[in-house]
């Protein structure tokens, strides 16, 4: 497994001869298991307002064993937690004693799913991320309890939902009764935050590529979550990450599962439109 | 934990030459963002400067800039210009001011203001996450401000 592995890297690394500027997104290509092709980049969509002329995953700004981690689910420690949440997946809960399989079968059957959240909510009347959706299910159609927001079944059962949307385009809709969430993600996406005056744009939109201190800065893409991070070797939501971006700018920051979080992901996501769903993802 | 830390601020203070320390609020600047005045009134210590520089949990200025001045720091960042030579290029007063408040030099600058505490959105109590539970502190001192212009003031090519 770890020579397959291996030799995919090493066959990437001559593909990739003329290396790119130093400091900048490799040209490297992912393709999962040697069968699901990753579109890591591509054209950015007019929503964007030219801040931005390519869309860039992640995936892009790691170093090669990290990658590489990412293209085998036997090396992606985060396909253990998908294993896991195939299990809950299938067993019933709650008052009503039904499982997630019982109204939707098997998982697969959820292909396309990730791919368009957030996602207005006609019935609700709100913009509802993935897990808002996960945790409908459980009260109002399983009588079980609402899972707490990025916590681990939450982010496990993410992942397994993100797992069989993957090579499939983001393409979240931002415009009809969306877009009052829209606008107000977009506002905090280049508010400066904190003592440090600083948005997600001066890191992500202005400086990818540039290392800030040991840090690679990427565009912040969420296409690619749940991330397993080798860091704190769990899967990881995108509000943790939201509220960890926020913190480091000496900010007094905000909750997963806020709507502030849930705005903010409608317009991140939207920024991602046209790159693959990649989750669970490998990250440092 | 907080006593302790207002207790050591105001014993710093107190031993910086109290009288003249020029607080954030009553920094004049140029017309270009320079501070003429030093904050202190006195000048700063370059050794520490350079501590201060490259220390995350102080002005972390190496997140951002790399100087070939200091082999020994590893990871310096590529997010502003590599500072070699700034003494030679720059006064004293024009990179006081730059640290002070950059984007008085600078307009919309990504660089943040070491010297100032007001005007921020969702401050922060350091990196903590939490609202600040009494008033904020800018993020260097008036000593430490002198102290690093004092070693970037030593950077001549
Ligand atoms: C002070 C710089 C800074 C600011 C401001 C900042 N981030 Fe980040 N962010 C980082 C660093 C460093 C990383 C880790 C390297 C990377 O993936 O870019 C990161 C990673 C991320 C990731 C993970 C990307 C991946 O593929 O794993 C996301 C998503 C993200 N940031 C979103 C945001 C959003 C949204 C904001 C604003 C609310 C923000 N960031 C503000 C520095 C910053
Ligand atoms: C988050 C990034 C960041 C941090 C942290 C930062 N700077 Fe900067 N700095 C910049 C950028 C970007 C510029 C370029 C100004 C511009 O055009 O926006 C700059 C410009 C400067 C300049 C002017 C250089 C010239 O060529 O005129 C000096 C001097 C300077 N910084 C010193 C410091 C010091 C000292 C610290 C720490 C106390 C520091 N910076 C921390 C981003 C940063």
């Amino acid at each position: 497994m770890l020579f397959r592995t291996m030799t995919v890297a090493a066959a990437m690394l001559a593909l990739t001869a003329p290396m790119s500027a130093a400091g900048g997104a490799d040209d490297d290509v992912l393709v999962i298991n040697e069968d699901i092709e990753i579109t890591t980049k591509a054209a950015a969509s007019p929503l964007l307002d030219g801040h931005l002329d390519e869309v860039i995953s992640g995936w892009h700004f790691r170093d090669d064993d990290t990658q590489a981690m990412e293209m085998d689910d036997f090396d992606n420690p985060g396909m253990i937690f998908v294993d896991q949440a195939i299990e809950v997946w299938n067993t019933a809960e709650g008052s009503e004693g039904k499982s997630c399989a019982d109204c939707h079968g098997a998982p697969e059957e959820m292909a396309g799913v990730r791919a368009v959240y957030p996602k207005w909510n006609e019935d609700a009347g709100e913009v509802r991320t993935m897990q808002m959706q996960i945790n409908s299910c459980r009260t109002e159609r399983m009588g079980a309890e609402a899972w707490k927001y990025d916590a681990a079944p939450a982010i496990n059962m993410e992942a397994l939902l993100a797992s069989v949307s993957r090579g499939m385009p983001v393409n979240v809709a931002t415009d009809g009764p969306a877009a009052e969430t829209w606008e107000k993600g977009k506002e905090m996406y280049y508010t400066r935050y904190g003592l440090l005056e600083l948005s997600c744009a001066n890191c992500h939109e202005q400086n990818y590529g540039n290392y800030i201190r040991a840090d690679h800065l990427s565009q912040g893409q969420i296409n690619a979550f749940p991330a397993y991070r080798l860091k704190n070797a769990k899967l990881n939501g995108v509000h943790d990450r939201f509220k960890g971006c926020i913190r480091d700018t000496r900010a007094e920051t905000f909750s997963p599962g806020s709507p502030e979080f849930v705005a903010l992901e409608l317009y991140v996501a939207s920024r991602g439109n046209g790159l693959d769903v990649e989750g669970p993802s490998v990250r440092n | 934990m907080k006593l302790t830390g207002l207790t050591l601020a105001g014993v710093l203070v107190a031993g910086a030459a109290l009288a003249n320390v020029v607080s954030p609020d009553e920094v004049t600047f140029g017309e270009y963002g320079e501070v003429e005045a030093s904050l202190t009134g006195s000048d700063g210590d370059a050794e520490k400067g350079r501590e201060i520089f490259s220390e995350k949990s102080q002005g972390n200025c190496v997140s951002c800039h790399a100087l070939a001045a200091l082999p020994d720091v590893p990871f310096q960042g590529e997010v502003g210009p590599v500072l070699d030579g700034v003494g030679g290029y720059r006064s004293a007063a024009e990179i006081r001011g730059i640290l002070v408040n950059a984007k008085k030099t600078f307009e919309g600058t990504v660089m943040p203001s070491f010297y100032k505490t007001s005007g921020f959105t969702r401050p922060g109590d350091g990196y903590t996450g939490k609202a600040p539970s009494g008033p904020i502190e800018p993020i260097l001192s008036a000593q430490d401000v002198e102290d690093v212009v004092a070693f970037l003031m030593t950077l001549q090519d």
